[in-house]
């Protein structure tokens, strides 16, 4: 079906058949994967792909989601264009050969429909699966709409891919409310993404002639030095995902940023929120602006590697920064996004005051009057002095 | 001359850690933390080679002259003492 879609037009269909469809055009020689709610559509279709003969791979049904990870990390270190999808438990069963497959630099690319952890057991989203798995040291990406996760499933192949990168990447995407949602979105005819994204050219392969050895362990005098360079291939991916986000915009029209700006300019009260929610969170901005109240977004695309000056720099010159986060650090005072944002900010000689929100966990909706009463409270916190250390907006009791 | 793998910095780290030359396992010698090393008594032994046959990290080697004693990868787990013939291998403390 993707081949036969004109490219510019706009087609009407699940988010997760879009992200199907993204990882056929990318021609993904592997797929190992084990079906979890949300994300359970994404792999679905795309064993019907590879079943109907309308993608070429290598579909491996695994027992778990440890071993889904494992074939990847075998089917990559191969030399194979490897792709998986997941969420929630599956994630944290994925937990310890995750750490493995970027140590071990495999292009490997996932995506993760968010959702929450157990327990109380919840099927729903929330960003709490991937919070957990923040370390991994894989490049992870946080989108808002059905393009968006089209668009960044394509991309993630060549950034991981780049002989200056090679490291997995996640597209994080919300489940349920981009996973199951019907959207508008525009697919790339074949020739297009050939183009873009050429056949992977593996840096290190298993292959006979050539024997290597993969994953080997390190001594105490080595270990620093291989996590060194793990930490500076990661921070300095940033060049190569930039750059391909830059190529991707000059091809289609779509400009992504590692920090979105929206309606910023002169706001002195600004929200951030990573995932879909900055839509919601947009139409608050209008209706605020609107009364005008000089209230701004500012939306983290990027998670790993930290967009640490794009940050700072779209927040300069906001009085009072409102981070909300869509997981819990239990029995810690700031949340993921919070922490991160604080540690970026405490440096700067001028700072906002930053005010930590956790919102929309395990499913709980969340509308734009939500963030309008939510910005309310900040800001008479922020005038009385902060009373908590963060805050569970819409709790009961 | 080749530089030590404890002295490379991380620029020099491989990407993914990987190992492209084979036989890099003979270079840590893997005996260097045994506590315990077995001593053989010539005038007892007959080199009848069970010490080699039952030692389960090929710690011990033949010397030339048909006798047998510990290399770098003997761990000093006494299982060539216990199973000796003639009961020629005595373990004894490293240091000693």
């Amino acid at each position: 079906m993707a081949q036969k879609m004109t490219a510019g037009k706009r087609v009407g269909m699940e988010v997760s058949i879009a992200v199907s469809y993204a990882v056929q055009l990318a021609r993904a020689e592997a797929i190992a994967a084990y079906p979890i709610t949300p994300q359970t559509h994404i792999v679905e279709h795309l064993s019907t792909l590879v079943a109907n003969g309308e993608l070429e791979a290598e579909f491996i049904t695994v027992e778990s989601e440890h071993s889904a990870m494992s074939a990847s990390v075998g089917s990559a270190a191969t030399g194979a264009r490897t792709y998986t999808a997941t969420s929630s438990q599956g994630l944290a069963l994925m937990h310890e050969i995750l750490f493995i497959a970027s140590a071990m630099r495999l292009p490997i690319v996932m995506t993760v429909a968010n959702r929450a952890l157990s327990g109380p057991l919840s099927i729903w989203n929330d960003h709490g699966d991937i919070m957990a798995e923040r370390d991994i040291g894989w490049i992870q990406i946080f989108v808002e709409n059905g393009q968006e996760a089209f668009d960044h499933s394509v991309m993630a192949f060549k950034i991981a891919e780049d002989h200056r990168v090679l490291l997995p990447t996640i597209v994080n995407l919300d489940g349920f409310i981009l996973s199951h949602v019907v959207e508008a979105h525009e697919i790339l005819d074949q020739e297009t993404v050939d183009r873009f994204l050429p056949p992977l050219k593996p840096y290190h392969r298993l292959d006979p002639q050539k024997p290597v050895t993969m994953g080997a362990f390190a001594m105490p005098e080595l270990y620093t030095e291989v996590k060194m360079a793990h930490q500076v291939a990661l921070t300095n991916s940033y060049d190569t995902i930039t750059e391909v986000w830059r190529e991707w915009g000059a091809l289609t029209g779509r400009h992504y940023s590692p920090v979105e700006r929206y309606r910023t300019e002169g706001a002195k009260v600004l929200l951030l929120i990573m995932g879909s929610l900055g839509e919601v969170a947009e139409v608050a901005v209008d209706d605020m602006q609107a009364k005008g109240e000089a209230v701004g977004l500012v939306k983290p695309r990027l998670w790993r590697p930290f967009p640490f000056t794009d940050l700072r720099a779209a927040v300069a010159g906001c009085d009072l920064l409102i981070v909300c986060d869509r997981a819990l650090s239990l029995g810690g005072g700031a949340n993921p996004v919070l922490a991160e944002v604080r540690s970026a900010l405490y440096p700067l000689a001028q700072r906002p005051q930053v005010l930590g929100y956790t919102i929309g966990l395990g499913g709980r909706d969340v509308q734009p009057d939500d963030f309008i009463k939510l910005v309310q409270h900040a800001q008479a916190e922020a005038k009385q002095g902060p009373s908590q250390e963060f805050y569970l907006y819409g709790v009961r009791g | 001359m080749k530089k030590s793998w404890d002295q490379w910095t991380w620029q020099e780290v491989e990407i993914g850690g990987v190992l492209t030359v084979p036989g890099t396992a003979r270079e840590y010698r893997t005996g260097d933390w045994r506590s315990l090393h077995p001593v053989w008594d010539k005038k007892r032994c007959i080199k009848c080679g069970v010490c080699w046959t039952v030692c389960p990290e090929a710690g011990i080697s033949e010397e030339a002259d048909g006798y047998f004693d510990m290399n770098d990868y003997c761990k000093g787990c006494g299982i060539c003492a216990k199973e000796c013939v003639t009961g020629c291998i005595s373990m004894v403390l490293e240091g000693e």
